[in-house]
């Protein structure tokens, strides 16, 4: 198994190392690190924004670039955390609590390259699992009906809005919408065309970039607008020399480093637990473990290494579902799967036999595109901190030109200019109301698959809905939301004795 | 947590009318309202596209299972704005409301359709930025025309000329 997943690697390598996808990738990490770093912009906005971009190249560069973006953007917001305290992306958060104190006693720099360090071991770790876990899974996934299909889509919809923030309630409401406003446009089947409210514009259904601009670009604008304040960068002066961490903090950081690995490759097996999630719970275990505890919050770089590991680590492992089995466990996921369904590429068991080189390049450039961040952080440190004092009113107002443009180069089509804005309005009032959008993006990209499978489910068994629960796959995933469901009404009713993790305030729309 | 401070709030408020009262003020009530809307459109409009069964199902039917569902849900979060403390009602409008930057951002992509089809690129991306730029309040009137300006010239040459999106940088289409 090693030897043909080593031959499968090299492979891949030779895919992600052509030079014109070497080139993607490093736009992808580029960019990613950019906005990553740049205050109220998160990934999300950013692979819609570039989305339109990868139309024209082939499916290999278009994939390598915005999974760069993603991961990209995960070094960045530690950048913004550890430097001004500002969890620009929920992940990050705890990073901020022992981060900030460092930059204030003149650590940052130590503290900032012990994490890119760490992220790098975190974020191969997560590779590896990928490269031999993705394969077992395609083969148990290889045998699924359209019955364990749609169980295995519920688990991932529930568990992805059920356990992301906020209440589980209004995240299962945000699926259920995601799931209609995949229904609208032309039904596959019949041909009926489905809530278009006879606008021949929405017959081929919602664009997806549109939904994704509108609900994380234009929503989050109006979130953010006028209440972002110019950074205090004050401690932000950080140098090339600064970033060589200490012996001793070297020594420090070790131990941390694999817990964090291990956690996050653990939270990220689990469906809907998140980077976010996997860095809350290692702050949580580190200082629970730590022999001074007491000292976490004041500058302590376990609490900034480990934290930081464990999220790079579960970022990879989350494309361990999204390729294998075609089931995304964020929006982020759902986007670059939904990049994918652009491309005319079914995402499913049967992508990696079918385009190895999309999976295996993809694998490779992990490698390649986290080399790259771990060589652009330590020079460009000075240039990244020049860009966190852009002031947000030129950051949002060009972006909202991007937004557009990128809607309208999508289909050439004015009309999805207008819906997109239409959507960010519908996106802010549901902000505002306590939802968070993201698993709507879920609902969306999964739903036209799982009405597919449902139907051809039921008809197998001639209309009997028992067959989610006679065949022993299925009926496994279906225990399983069971037990999700049930678990969140007992946490719910008994209620939670102390927070399992420390309760921040965190800015965006995931 | 939701039980006990349900028992608390029932002790509180005595008539029915401050319940009444205290509800409108609460987000998740209009949270829960907005989920039934939708649910009710989906589920009165989803019969309409045919239900079938469930052997072979017709366009309507998951549409109509789904709003069903969401009603359920809607009717739960508004559910759980009863039982919720008094304390925990939030303002649906935040402290102070940006009325007119939260205008400004969505007039901006209507400029740009409306100078897209009849002006071209150029104008489109000009009025585009230069709305939602206006829209901050520490922005001016010479900030928002320099910047417009940048990203004219920048739009223009990267989509224009180098990814060639099939849309004329100035033509007046009356």
């Amino acid at each position: 198994m090693i030897g043909t997943a080593l031959t499968d690697l090299w492979y891949g390598f030779g895919v992600a190392l052509e030079p014109h996808n070497i080139v993607w990738c490093f736009v992808g990490v580029l960019v990613g690190n950019m906005v990553g770093v740049l205050p109220g912009m998160g990934p999300l906005a950013t692979i819609s924004i570039l989305l339109p971009l990868t139309f024209g190249i082939k499916p290999v560069g278009a994939i390598l670039m915005l999974a760069g973006v993603m991961y990209g953007a995960q070094y960045g917001g530690a950048i913004c955390s550890i430097l001004l305290n500002l969890p620009c992306h929920p992940p990050h958060a705890v990073t901020c609590l022992d981060g900030f104190p460092m930059t204030k006693q003149g650590r940052g720099g130590a503290a900032l390259g012990a994490t890119v360090f760490a992220s790098f071991v975190g974020a191969s770790w997560g590779i590896t699992e990928m490269i031999f876990l993705a394969p077992v899974l395609v083969r148990v996934a290889m045998e699924f009906g359209p019955a364990e299909i749609c169980s295995l889509m519920l688990l991932g919809l529930l568990a992805g809005s059920t356990l992301a923030r906020g209440s589980p309630l209004k995240g299962v409401a945000m699926t259920v919408l995601g799931l209609m406003l995949g229904i609208v446009g032309t039904d596959i089947e019949t041909g009926a065309e489905r809530f278009t409210f006879g606008m021949t514009h929405l017959d081929d259904g919602i664009e997806l970039i549109a939904l994704a601009l509108g609900l994380f670009g234009i929503g989050e604008f109006m979130n953010s607008v006028n209440q972002v304040s110019t950074v205090n960068a004050k401690y932000a002066k950080v140098g090339l020399k600064d970033m060589r961490p200490s012996k001793e903090e070297m020594k420090r950081t070790i131990a941390p480093m694999f817990r964090g690995t291990l956690i996050g490759s653990l939270c990220s097996l689990i469906p809907g637990t998140g980077p976010t999630i996997a860095s809350f719970v290692a702050y949580a275990t580190e200082k629970k473990i730590s022999k001074t505890p007491e000292k976490f919050g004041t500058g302590m770089i376990e609490g900034v290494v480990c934290p930081e590991a464990s999220t790079h680590s579960s970022v990879q492992g989350d494309f361990i579902p999204t390729m294998s089995l075609g089931i995304p466990g964020d929006a982020v996921m759902a986007l670059l799967l939904g990049a994918l369904m652009i491309q005319g590429i079914v995402p499913g068991p049967q992508l990696i036999k079918e385009h190895p080189d999309i999976f295996w390049g993809l694998v490779a450039s992990f490698w390649i595109g986290n080399i790259m961040l771990v060589i652009l952080n330590v020079p460009l440190i000075g240039v990244w901190v020049k860009l966190l004092t852009i002031p947000y009113k030129y950051l949002y107002s060009s972006a909202m030109f991007f937004v557009c443009i990128g809607v309208y180069a999508a289909n050439n089509d004015m009309f999805q200019v207008g819906e997109t804005a239409v959507i960010g309005a519908l996106g802010y009032v549901l902000l505002r109301l306590g939802f968070h959008p993201a698993p709507i993006l879920l609902g969306f990209v999964l739903g036209p698959r799982f009405e597919e499978n449902f139907r051809r489910a039921m008809l197998i068994s001639r209309g009997d809905l028992g067959v989610f629960v006679e065949r022993p796959i299925s009926a496994v995933f279906v225990f399983l939301c069971v037990l999700l469901i049930g678990l969140q009404i007992y946490v719910r009713i008994r209620g939670p004795k102390k927070p399992l993790v420390p309760v921040l305030e965190t800015q965006g729309a995931e | 947590m939701v039980g006990r401070t349900a028992l608390r709030s029932e002790s509180k408020h005595g008539s029915a009318s401050d319940l009444v009262a205290n509800l409108i003020r609460k987000r998740d009530f209009y949270a829960g309202g907005l989920m039934i809307l939708f649910g009710l459109v989906m589920a009165l409009k989803g019969p309409s596209y045919r239900l079938g069964t469930l052997m072979h199902m017709g366009p309507g039917f998951l549409p109509t299972v789904l709003g069903v569902i969401l009603i359920g849900l809607g009717i739960a979060i508004a559910c759980t704005a009863l039982a919720a403390g008094e304390g925990e009602d939030e303002d649906i409008l935040p402290e102070n409301p940006e009325w007119f930057a939260w205008g400004c951002i969505l007039v901006s992509p209507l400029a740009f359709m409306l100078f897209g089809s009849y002006g071209g690129l150029a104008p489109a991306t000009f009025a585009c930025v230069f709305v939602a730029a206006m829209g901050d309040r520490s922005m001016t009137w010479k900030q928002a025309v320099v910047l417009s300006l940048i990203i004219t010239v920048f739009g223009v040459g990267l989509f224009h000329y180098i990814l060639q999106i099939p849309m004329p940088v100035l033509e007046w289409r009356g």
